[in-house]
């Protein structure tokens, strides 16, 4: 795991040394000239080999010293102070929304298999996967926002000042992230489960006197529901990255803002602590995965 | 079965939770606290480096900056210089001694009162006396600065300038501080605080020496993505934003819209030092086949200043609006033209148009002109999307582009902010423009130390560039400034600042 995030933060780091542009470029801009630029360059140390800077940065960050913003003239603590927690807000809600979606939703329709429901279901899917969430950001702000008046868009509350306002507004942002993710999942589960009820196992169940129903949740859930768990895992992943995007769209001051600013202004300390949140999450939800599967299904074994 | 309700109800009932908290506390969220506070939408962050005197490359910086700091001189609306921390100045005959009198009762936001020794540490920072390097770039024609008693500085300049005094509208600062450890300035408004990506936020400053700022406390609130700026006028969660485009504003006609220009020299900057456009005669081909109406009208649905030269009508007196339509659009002398330098429809001539992505009045301007140059059947012209950093290093600082689409602004109200650039040495000069007549004229202009023949050799550097078509000059774009309906006294200036000290709320 370790070996991972060292190796994706290298990789940030090199990747900035093939686009064109420093931060001395973009610090100078319209005043630009070849001597201030190198004279800026000496004093933020950027002329110093590219591993020699690397090996500082990491230095630092394995001891919790995450460096100085070239950007705004703080230290990368304290310009990601309270963006991390409105990401991880949001990423969590979006993300728990999607089980709350799916898991149910899934299981109904593989129950009334063929059902009215399923019928409908089976024609939307295919829409709701496709709708991009930015897309159904905009959507919502205008449906929600501005014709239903449920919530006030661009008008983001901060925790401190009222918990339960900024969850509020988080909810809109994080349906439209869920919405397509959780189709995906719903379908996943529901042919994950129809795939099982072919089993012998089935079979014996039925023959045993079970209904559809009962055969369903004690037998073939659990073995139907390994290939979603893993799915669901790394779909946090997904939503961390996705909502970057819907930032954007919702106005909200979180991780994927200041990422892509981060970007322009080729602010090195801030992109590769926001690259290394980014990969710790895909990583250790990897790893989640493997061992609530192996909860599951004991059969399962972790090396 | 009863385990099935529970699970459904259980789902429903936390969506139902999430739904209801989110439009309760929404409601109380909209209602943007005081009356006495504003929100205003800003499209992009500040700079790095609040320091006034650190030139800063974000224009939206100064226009934010504009409300907390303050010079001996500011301008007003109409593009005059009037006092501020100074209360009068004098100038000498031969332009190189300017004397200004301090007003008194002066007080920084510390609560300090401003000192000649202020305004001597300020200017001498920002001309870089004690460095060697000025910060600010237009001030290094200073060579001394002293304070010739409690109330009076002096400065000498090494040379006349008859227009150095728009130069003082450079910030005061408190003798000895330095800004990256505080912001502390006279203006109308005092800084509280930033966040990055996130917001500004400054407050009334009580003790201001003139009429005090209308409202309390105004929120600058960053938002990017233009499509949520227009939302948050809509919904209310913004009071105004200022920079829309016309579509942005067509949008949102049920509130304030106002209508001013942006103060900048949109143009093709063409680079003037290499094939194809080291020859006249194309660039004057582009001139020709680039109807700038038509580019007008195409991309920002007919609203915008054409302009003919590096200067744009708010400058008055240095604006020469003959030159407008020195070259009328005519497709056959562009191809006649085009022909005389050795290009024909089999072998057309063919280049590339850098524009920052992210400035979409820019890109409908690169599409428009490229649809009026395909007519000539002797142009392929290509629009080269880059990213802002990309942009500023390879076009801007690498000077490597055939053509580019940007705005250029004035820092001051001097038509030096606009012309200087394009001295053959001039270090910001990045078309490359070389020209003896031009580098005279300007020289000439500078040293003027009348009034009228000054504005004469600056306009004769407009007819230079002009003439030369070191440029296709297309237009002053107009700049849309829309608020709430109860929002009152936004008003533009000849220059690009956000001037929040008239801006209240009535009802």
């Amino acid at each position: 795991m370790a070996v991972t995030l060292l190796l994706i933060s290298l990789l940030a780091f090199l990747a900035f040394q093939l686009i064109p542009g420093d931060p001395v470029t973009k610090l100078l801009g319209s005043d630009y000239t070849p001597e201030r630029a190198e004279a800026l360059r000496e004093e933020m140390g950027l002329n110093r080999n590219v591993l020699v800077r690397y090996w500082d940065w990491l230095t630092g960050f394995v001891t919790g010293d995450m460096g100085d913003s070239y950007n705004y003239g703080m230290t990368v603590r304290q310009v990601m102070e309270g963006k991390g927690a409105v990401t991880a807000a949001l990423s969590l809600m979006a993300w728990l929304l999607v089980i709350a979606i799916s898991i149910p939703l899934g299981i109904t329709l593989a129950r009334w298999q063929g059902g009215r429901l399923d019928r409908v279901f089976v024609a939307m899917n295919q829409v709701f996967m496709a709708i991009p969430p930015f897309f159904l950001g905009i959507l919502f702000t205008y449906v929600f926002g501005l014709v239903l008046k449920l919530f006030v868009p661009g008008g983001f509350v901060r925790p401190q000042d009222s918990f339960w306002g900024f969850l509020g507004y988080l909810v809109f942002p994080a349906l439209a992230i869920a919405i397509p993710k959780a189709a995906m999942v719903t379908k996943l589960l529901r042919s994950s489960i129809m795939g099982q009820m072919g089993q012998d196992y089935v079979r014996t169940a039925y023959s045993r006197g079970n209904s559809r129903w009962s055969v369903i949740r004690m037998h073939v859930l659990r073995n139907a529901i390994l290939p979603v768990v893993t799915f669901v895992a790394m779909t946090l992943a997904d939503i961390v990255a996705g909502s970057i995007v819907v930032e954007q769209v919702f106005a909200l001051p979180g991780l994927g803002r200041l990422l892509l600013a981060s970007i322009g202004n080729r602010d090195y300390p801030v992109v590769q602590c926001i690259v290394v949140i980014i990969a710790f999450i895909v990583v250790f939800m990897n790893y989640l995965a493997d061992i609530v599967t192996q909860y599951i299904d004991p059969r399962i074994r972790l090396d | 079965m009863t385990k099935r309700i529970l699970t459904l109800a259980l789902a429903v009932v936390m969506t139902a939770a999430l739904l209801t908290g989110g439009g309760q506390s929404a409601f109380a969220a909209g209602e943007n606290g005081s009356a006495e506070e504003i929100t205003v939408g800003i499209a992009s962050d500040l700079d790095s480096s609040l320091d006034p005197h650190v030139s800063s490359s974000l224009a939206g910086t100064r226009e934010v900056l504009f409300n907390i700091y303050e010079g001996l001189l500011k301008p007003d609306t109409q593009g005059n210089l009037v006092p501020a921390v100074a209360e009068s100045y004098t100038v000498n005959e031969t332009a190189d001694e300017y004397a200004f009198t301090l007003r008194k009762g002066v007080r920084f936001h510390d609560g300090n009162e401003v000192t000649v020794g202020d305004v001597v540490y300020s200017l001498t920072r920002a001309a870089g006396l004690e460095t060697g390097e000025p910060l600010v770039a237009t001030l290094a024609g200073i060579s001394s600065v002293e304070a010739a008693d409690d109330d009076t500085v002096v400065v000498t300049l090494s040379a006349p300038d008859a227009e150095f005094a728009a130069y003082m509208t450079v910030a005061i600062i408190p003798e000895g501080s330095d800004p990256a450890d505080g912001i502390i300035g006279t203006g109308p408004f005092k800084y509280v605080s930033r966040s990055p990506q996130e917001n500004v936020v400054i407050e009334r400053f009580n003790d201001y020496w003139g009429e005090p700022a209308k409202c309390a406390r105004v929120t600058f609130k960053i938002i990017e993505d233009g499509q949520a700026m227009v939302m948050s006028l809509h919904s209310g969660a913004i009071d105004m934003a200022a920079h829309l485009d016309a579509s942005q504003a067509a949008e949102l006609s049920e509130l304030n819209v106002l209508e001013g220009s942006m103060n900048l020299v949109q143009a093709l900057y063409l680079n003037n030092a290499r094939p194809p456009f080291d020859d006249v005669r194309v660039r004057q081909a582009l001139c020709y086949a680039i109807d700038k109406h038509m580019v007008i009208d195409l991309a920002c649905d007919g609203h915008g200043t054409a302009l003919g030269s590096s200067m744009y009508p708010a400058f008055g007196r240095f604006f020469d609006e003959s030159l407008t339509d020195y070259y009328e659009a005519d497709v056959e002398k562009a191809v006649e033209l085009l022909t005389e330098a050795g290009y024909s429809e089999a072998d057309p001539l063919r280049f590339t148009i850098a524009v920052v992505e992210a400035y979409t009045p820019h890109v409908n301007t690169a599409q428009a002109i490229v649809e009026l140059l395909r007519q000539t059947g002797m142009v392929e012209a290509e629009i080269l999307p880059m990213e802002n950093a990309t942009w500023y290093s390879e076009a801007y600082q690498g000077r490597d582009f055939d053509a580019t689409i940007t705005g250029m602004d004035a820092s001051t109200l001097t038509a030096s902010a606009l012309l200087a650039r394009f001295v053959s040495d001039n270090a910001k000069n990045f078309i490359g423009f070389d020209s003896a007549d031009y580098d005279a004229a300007y020289a000439a202009a500078v040293s003027a130390t009348d009034t009228d023949e000054q504005t004469e050799d600056f306009r004769q550097c407009e007819r230079i560039l002009t003439e030369n078509a070191a440029n296709v000059y297309i237009q002053d774009l107009a700049d849309f400034v829309v608020t709430q309906t109860d929002i009152e006294g936004y008003e533009f200036y000849p220059l690009y600042v956000m001037d929040m000290s008239t801006v209240r709320r009535v009802g």
